[in-house]
């Protein structure tokens, strides 16, 4: 395995900017998730190390080599992508085969790394099968055994899991992540689903419109995001606009009075629902009173939109748990909320 | 109060709906029936003729006999008729089918600049008469042999040239029609373990490919093998090909012969058919 190098890379498409100024270092064995909507460059980033798309401007090494002129298949990455693109006219050893034979692999060998990549993905019994035989989850680990047993230098997964369904998208994701893990293998893995990024990643990297949003961790990004979209794309987030007023208190456009951490240039905080507690918490610092506007039973949470005195709103979950359960929670009651200054994200603007 | 009234009417009108609906599935039988008696009668005359022991046919036939069968055996203009026939069909069908298939994968693949001229322009064959198309590439051949000097008209590989022109627009149809459903990732994915684009071609995308071409190559052969008007302007003296021979000697015979030569053109054609089908169903491919 190699590490990886992208270095202010820049994609256009006529006059359309696909993707601009995206530069990153992937370590060895380290998985890094492209995650974000639907239009923000991450499969063209993919796509452009995997060498399907040749960039405008920028450079991509793997490993020490310069691989941004060359071609595809002398790369030596090893990609799966959505629809699992299998040969439909090959059986499952001999789609595994297919690479090693590519790489001139022959022989024993071939046999050899054929079974260990068959038998990694538990598909040895289907061998003699074909892909129209198999239901998408076997496809999709056919896929990446045949993608790995080229032993690449880069594993690259474009929205491996969206064709699956909810159960078997969390039990292959656990796989591939397993795998990962085991061989060491440097991994870039685009998705639109923020938990599966958030559950598989050791970084991700949030995209919007051609642009990284921001590179950390999913803790690092969760908890502390750089900017609106990042916190607003990744989980739920109350945002208040306003202006700090004195050091450490915030007064949002509506008139409530927050207190928050010292920051420098304020103009937006938030805080997350799962942070805001029901009633008076002793250590928390900011406590307000307000009217459920709406309460969705969500199972293990309840979801309220709770409503403010200057009309701000404030989004909140209550856990499912037994002193919840007596709580009178419908449209139009009262609710204490309160939360802690240092739990608020201060952003910019 | 509401229910019962309703089941009370769907009580009342089942029974016309149900006649209804057996009307309707009995004309829709005699309709499809209908069809198949007038797709097929041509056919099933043809090889009953055949048989007719009367030189000038007539109904009832006063008797059968396979001696039709002999004339026609016996009759050179036939026999070299059938195997030019034979000829230049498999070789304008193979060729035809590499052209199409190169031209196929350029309108799909690449979608350039004036690709659906091209497109339009390989399809162009199917609309022309092919009385006209043969008179204009005899017109052509005759100027290109003022040219280059050397005959075309009356050879083989005129003959197979303009057969080409008329094989290539069933492949760039069959065959665009299936490239257009396939999964690009696929070949991608060849790409990507390693193939280089001649290879993931040859190893994928061609064998993915295979039900169309095999079905271009059944249509591309049996358009070249019957084709008539066409072929008219360019034969030269003692090549002709089977369906002028029979023209020929329709001119001056009306004996059943010409039904013997039918019905083995009819019998030879159903097995291609047969065959191919058994490793490609044609039904899913066109």
């Amino acid at each position: 395995m190699s590490k990886v190098s992208i270095n202010k890379l820049k994609k256009q498409f006529g006059d359309a900017v696909a993707l601009e100024d995206f530069s990153l270092e992937i370590a060895d064995g380290e998985l890094v998730a492209f995650l974000g909507p639907s239009g923000c460059g991450k499969t063209t980033t993919l796509r452009m190390i995997a060498g399907f798309i040749e960039p405008t401007a920028g450079s991509i090494h793997i490993g020490e080599t310069d691989v941004t002129n060359l071609p595809v298949h002398k790369r030596n990455t090893g990609m799966v992508f959505q629809r699992y693109a299998l040969f439909p006219h090959m059986t499952v050893a001999q789609n595994v085969s297919f690479g090693l034979e590519m790489h001139n692999v022959s022989g024993k060998e071939r046999d050899s790394r054929i079974a260990t990549a068959l038998d990694m993905v538990r598909m040895t019994s289907f061998r003699d099968r074909y892909p129209r035989q198999l239901s998408g989850g076997q496809q999709q680990r056919v896929a990446i055994a045949r993608a790995l047993a080229i032993q690449p230098k880069v594993f690259l997964l474009d929205e491996p899991l969206s064709n699956l369904d909810a159960k078997l998208r969390v039990e292959v994701r656990e796989e591939i992540r397993s795998l990962q893990q085991n061989l060491g293998l440097t991994t870039v893995f685009v998705t639109h689903d923020q938990e599966e990024a958030l559950a598989i990643s050791d970084r991700m990297a949030i995209m919007y419109n051609g642009r990284v949003q921001q590179i950390g961790s999913p803790k690092e990004l969760y908890d502390s995001p750089s900017n609106h979209f990042v916190a607003d794309f990744l989980g739920r987030m109350s945002f208040f606009k306003g202006n700090l007023v004195a050091n450490g208190r915030f007064v949002s456009e509506a008139g409530t009075n927050i207190q928050v951490a010292s920051g420098q240039k304020v103009g937006r905080i938030g805080i997350r629902p799962e942070r805001i507690n029901v009633g008076a918490h002793p250590e928390s610092d900011n406590v307000f009173d307000g009217w459920v506007e709406s309460a969705a039973y969500l199972g293990s949470l309840i979801d309220i939109r709770l409503r403010l005195q200057g009309g701000d709103i404030l989004n909140l979950h209550v856990p499912n748990n037994a002193s919840s359960a007596n709580t009178a929670i419908a449209p139009g009651s009262p609710l204490v909320a309160s939360f802690r200054s240092s739990d608020c994200v201060l952003f910019a603007e | 109060m509401s229910s019962v009234a309703a089941s009370n009417i769907s009580a009342a009108t089942a029974p016309k709906v149900r006649r209804r609906v057996r009307w309707s599935s009995l004309l829709h039988r005699v309709f499809v029936c209908m069809m198949y008696f007038f797709m097929l009668s041509p056919l099933i005359f043809v090889v009953w003729m055949s048989f007719f022991v009367d030189a000038i046919p007539h109904f009832p036939p006063s008797g059968y006999t396979l001696k039709w069968y002999e004339s026609a055996w016996q009759n050179s203009s036939f026999m070299n008729g059938l195997v030019l026939s034979f000829q230049v069909a498999a070789v304008a069908s193979i060729t035809g089918v590499i052209l199409g298939v190169a031209a196929a994968l350029g309108i799909v693949r690449n979608g350039f600049l004036g690709s659906k001229f091209v497109n339009t322009l390989l399809l162009s064959p199917l609309l022309i008469p092919g009385i006209v198309a043969g008179i204009a590439i005899y017109l052509f051949y005759m100027r290109a042999e003022n040219v280059l000097d050397t005959d075309i008209v009356g050879t083989f590989g005129g003959l197979v040239i303009a057969h080409v022109c008329l094989t290539i627009p069933w492949t760039v149809r069959l065959v665009s029609t299936g490239m257009a459903g396939l999964d690009p990732s696929i070949e991608e994915a060849a790409r990507n373990l390693g193939a280089s684009s001649w290879a993931a071609f040859r190893r994928v995308t061609l064998p993915m490919l295979r039900p169309s071409i095999v079905a271009a190559s059944l249509f591309s052969f049996i358009v070249s093998f019957e084709n008539l008007e066409l072929s008219l302007a360019l034969v030269g003296p003692g090549k002709t090909t089977l369906p002028i021979a029979i023209m020929q000697y329709l001119e001056f015979n009306l004996d059943p012969t010409i039904a013997a030569v039918s019905a083995v053109q009819i019998l030879l054609l159903g097995i291609v058919m047969l065959v191919t089908d058994r490793f490609v169903k044609l039904s899913q491919v066109v």
